[in-house]
């Protein structure tokens, strides 16, 4: 503590001062109005907090450095992309998206600095597409009680299908239950009586899809289960328990680093089992290129030669079925807006979740509140770019409901079967789902 | 906005000043009023955000100050109080999950609990010298994290456990919540600020800094040196847990990856920001801490940059300001401020002369000096 008085009081004034300059600096939230209906002639108004007459301002919460960087931060510059072409393309009632996605590096506590600036300072209309399970968690309430809209939530936790305690929060792609249901269905109908191994990332990722395979698969088949802590790359004498456990097949709930780590752990250990990879940590192109990087090997080819014949689900169209009219029009979006990076998984998933979004918003209404965009979503949302329906309604905020199975061939996913459609409990049954997908719209954006 | 409450208030503590000046311990008490009732008006004038903000301050001066006690005047180091702050916050939060504890009893509770994970440690810190202290602090703060995952039924796993502080009733329904965290935390910071000024000021303060000078010297003069040590340890410990628990309050829940090894390297760069030792340095960091790089975000992203390149940059001007505060003022900003503003030469307790010997050795000159002062 400063020793004379007046200093002390001349720096506490001083600070006040400051601090009352920054305040007059930052806007108040302006006061939502009813709503209007999606009338061709309303005129444009300052229908909520973020909406103005010409933009829609949503934020985000999206690992942009640190340790979940490596990929996901694709996700963000995705979404954005698809965005900045239905900007170009009239927008949304002609608004135009702007889209604020900070960095919070994957820290809870930064997470929650970044969200209350968002909301509190920055005024976003909703938080869309925050990424993380632990780093979500931490703000899901405060956005909620704020009345903010927090929509399709970037993880595949089963607690953002909380309508009771979180109204305002909407999950998105496929959960860890419904996945590993689909994997332990394949599995028990191809690889009859054949010993499986699982290796999971210890926490809620893969804990839930172990708990979904189990749901599905007879105890007995699983020989070993084996997690690892995603901070210790050491994962050398898991690989062995599978091995002595004489598994012949492996299912993995693990994130890409620790699938390619797993597959050369696999190689040193000549160990080669029947790979079975959850969807999270599949994509072959990101899977290829950390291959090649962690084995510090450049020979064109090695990172594919290596994912060959991997076993995975998939809840987005596959960047190698160049006929999908989705494809077609997300590899259009991607040279025009986002060519610096690959049109690998992550991209995929920013452009999908992007384009959900702005079909939630022409939903909503044309002089949308935020809770009209909650009606909206709650009402359902077509199925569009994902292959399998969403669950949305009132009692149910989870997304996706199914996947395709298919395999990694040539760095590219070739489906095996067609969509397979489920719930998230122990009994509920796994069945096919024959409604082809819906084209993607000519003009590529949703009509309202 | 007039300046009548300043004018006030300033004029109350001139009237005030001839009690105040009395003792040290007034003088911190008369202080923190001044302090609370500052807050209290900000809070109530300025939007809900700086409210955020102020709790996050809060929540890390606290930290901060118990660090920078601990290395600034017993000549300890640690790269693990975000340890300790991690055992604070999950206390709290079973405690509150578990028993629904009052907030006060909480607060008290976890950080005695801090405080005790401290004790145990110190033991074994107070045995060890400059790099393997920091070395075994370190290993402390990477491996503490770990338990919530190992033990994911109790605490939470990755996901944590939620600590969701609420308004109390007699405030009214729409009396603020992030409002009332700051109030708390401030409340909090505040209180342990006042405690720990006058720890300072005290014979064991005293005694602190005779260790941190010349352990030698400090035992031939009666003092028991790894006792002082441990009670260093121990402190700061404490405050670590405090902080943790108000952290824990401004996020909404605890998590491993709230506790990581960088918070702990955060507190220690505050403290050396703000000035190793001074507690209003640990407030000065704290301030930057969290003001800055919200700033940059802002000032960044309105110039058009591209967010991958913008998010990059508090980083980077995390490290510039680190370099410049240290060029500038190798005391810290507390020891800046004292410079800038004229004031005659801090005592011992408000900043530190040198870094503690137990890196680096000092001259007899500075060590005749000093002793000429106290």
């Amino acid at each position: 503590m400063i020793r004379s008085h007046p200093a002390r009081m001349a720096a506490i004034a001083g600070l006040v001062v400051l601090s009352l300059a920054a305040a007059a600096c930052s806007s108040s939230s302006s006061s939502g109005k009813p709503g209007g209906g999606g009338g061709g002639k309303t005129p444009l108004t300052a229908s909520a907090p973020g909406i103005t007459t010409s933009t829609i301002t949503i934020g985000s919460h999206q690992p942009l450095t640190g340790i979940a960087a490596p990929g996901y931060d694709e996700i963000a510059p995705a979404s954005n992309a698809y965005f900045q072409y239905v900007n170009a393309h009239g927008g949304i009632y002609g608004r135009k998206i702007v889209y604020k996605y900070l960095n919070d590096q994957y820290n809870p506590s930064i997470t929650s600095t970044v969200v209350h600036q968002l909301i509190l300072q920055d005024n976003v209309y909703a938080i869309f597409n925050g990424l993380g399970t632990p780093t979500h968690l931490a703000v899901a309430p405060f956005i909620n009680s704020e009345k903010v809209p927090d929509v399709f939530v970037a993880s595949g936790c089963e607690c953002w299908n909380a309508p009771s305690t979180l109204p305002d929060t909407f999950g998105w792609q496929l959960d860890y239950v419904r996945e590993g249901k689909i994997l332990g269905n394949y599995i028990k109908e191809h690889f009859k009586g054949k010993k499986v191994g699982v290796f999971y990332q210890d926490d809620e990722f893969g804990q839930d899809g172990l708990k979904g395979l189990t749901y599905e698969l007879p105890k007995s088949q699983i020989v070993s289960k084996q997690n690892y802590d995603p901070t210790n790359t050491k994962i050398g004498p898991q690989i062995a328990a599978l091995k002595a456990a004489g598994a012949q097949i492996v299912v993995s709930f693990t994130v890409p680093a620790f699938t390619a780590i797993m597959k050369l752990t696999m190689l040193g250990l000549k160990f080669n089992p029947q790979l079975v990879v959850s969807d999270v940590g599949s994509d072959p192109i990101t899977l290829a290129g950390l291959l090649a990087s962690f084995a510090k090997n450049k020979t064109a080819g090695f990172g594919n030669s290596l994912t060959q014949g991997i076993i995975t689900d998939a809840y987005l169209p596959s960047t190698g079925q160049t006929s999908n009219s989705w494809i077609q029009l997300f590899n259009k979006i991607h040279q025009q807006y986002l060519s610096k990076l690959p049109l690998d998984g992550n991209v995929l998933y920013g452009l999908s979740v992007g384009y959900t979004f702005v079909q939630a918003m022409f939903k909503a209404g044309r002089n949308p509140t935020r809770q009209d965009l909650i009606d909206a979503i709650n009402g359902g949302i077509p199925q569009g770019v994902v292959v399998a329906p969403y669950a949305y309604s009132s009692t149910d905020h989870n997304g996706i409901t199914g996947a395709y199975m298919a395999v990694v061939k040539n760095g590219a996913l070739v489906p095996t079967g067609g969509v397979l459609v489920t719930d998230d409990t122990p009994t509920g049954a796994i069945t096919a789902d024959s409604t082809p997908q819906p084209d993607a719209p000519a003009s590529g954006i949703p009509s309202p | 906005m007039n300046s009548s409450p300043d004018q006030i208030f300033i004029g109350a503590a001139n009237r005030l000043a001839p009690w105040v000046r009395r003792t040290t311990g007034r003088r911190h008490v008369a202080l923190a009023v001044a302090g609370a009732v500052v807050l209290g008006l900000a809070s109530i004038l300025l939007d809900q955000y700086r409210d955020y903000q102020m709790a996050e301050v809060a929540a890390s001066a606290v930290a901060v100050a118990g660090l920078t006690v601990l290395i600034g005047l017993s000549g300890q180091i640690s790269i693990g109080n975000g340890a300790f702050m991690a055992v604070g916050g999950y206390v709290a939060a079973l405690l509150f999950m578990h028993l629904q504890w009052p907030l006060i009893a909480i607060l008290v509770v976890s950080t005695l609990a801090a405080a005790a994970v401290g004790a145990i440690f110190g033991v074994a810190a107070a045995r060890l010298r400059g790099p393997y202290l920091a070395g075994a602090t370190l290993m402390l703060a990477v491996a503490l994290p770990f338990f919530a995952t190992r033990f994911s039924g109790l605490l939470g796993g990755d996901q944590g456990l939620g600590f969701f502080v609420t308004v109390p009733g007699f405030l009214g329904a729409t009396f603020s919540p992030l409002r009332w965290q700051a109030w708390v935390n401030c409340g909090a910071a505040l209180v342990a600020m006042v405690l720990l000024a006058n720890l300072v000021r005290s014979r064991i303060g005293r005694s602190w800094r005779a260790v941190r000078d010349d352990e030698v010297a400090a035992a031939l003069a009666g003092i028991n040196v790894a006792r002082m040590q441990i009670l260093a340890f121990i402190i700061s410990a404490a405050y670590a847990g405090l902080g943790g628990v108000l952290l824990a309050v401004v996020v909404g829940t605890v998590s491993p990856s709230l506790f990581t090894l960088s918070l702990s390297i955060q507190l220690l760069t505050a403290a050396v920001l703000g000035g190793l030792g001074s507690l209003s340095g640990a407030i000065w960091g704290s301030i930057l801490l969290v003001i800055v790089p919200t700033y940059l975000t802002n000032v960044a992203t309105s110039h058009g940059l591209t967010q991958a390149t913008s998010s990059s940059i508090p980083i980077l001007a995390y490290g510039l300001v680190l370099i410049l505060v240290m060029l500038a003022f190798p005391r810290g900003i507390a020891g800046g401020i004292s410079r800038l503003i004229g004031q005659a030469p801090l005592s011992d307790s408000e900043s530190p002369t040198a870094p503690p010997t137990s890196w680096r050795r000092r001259s007899p000159a500075a060590d005749r000096k000093e002793k000429g002062r106290t």
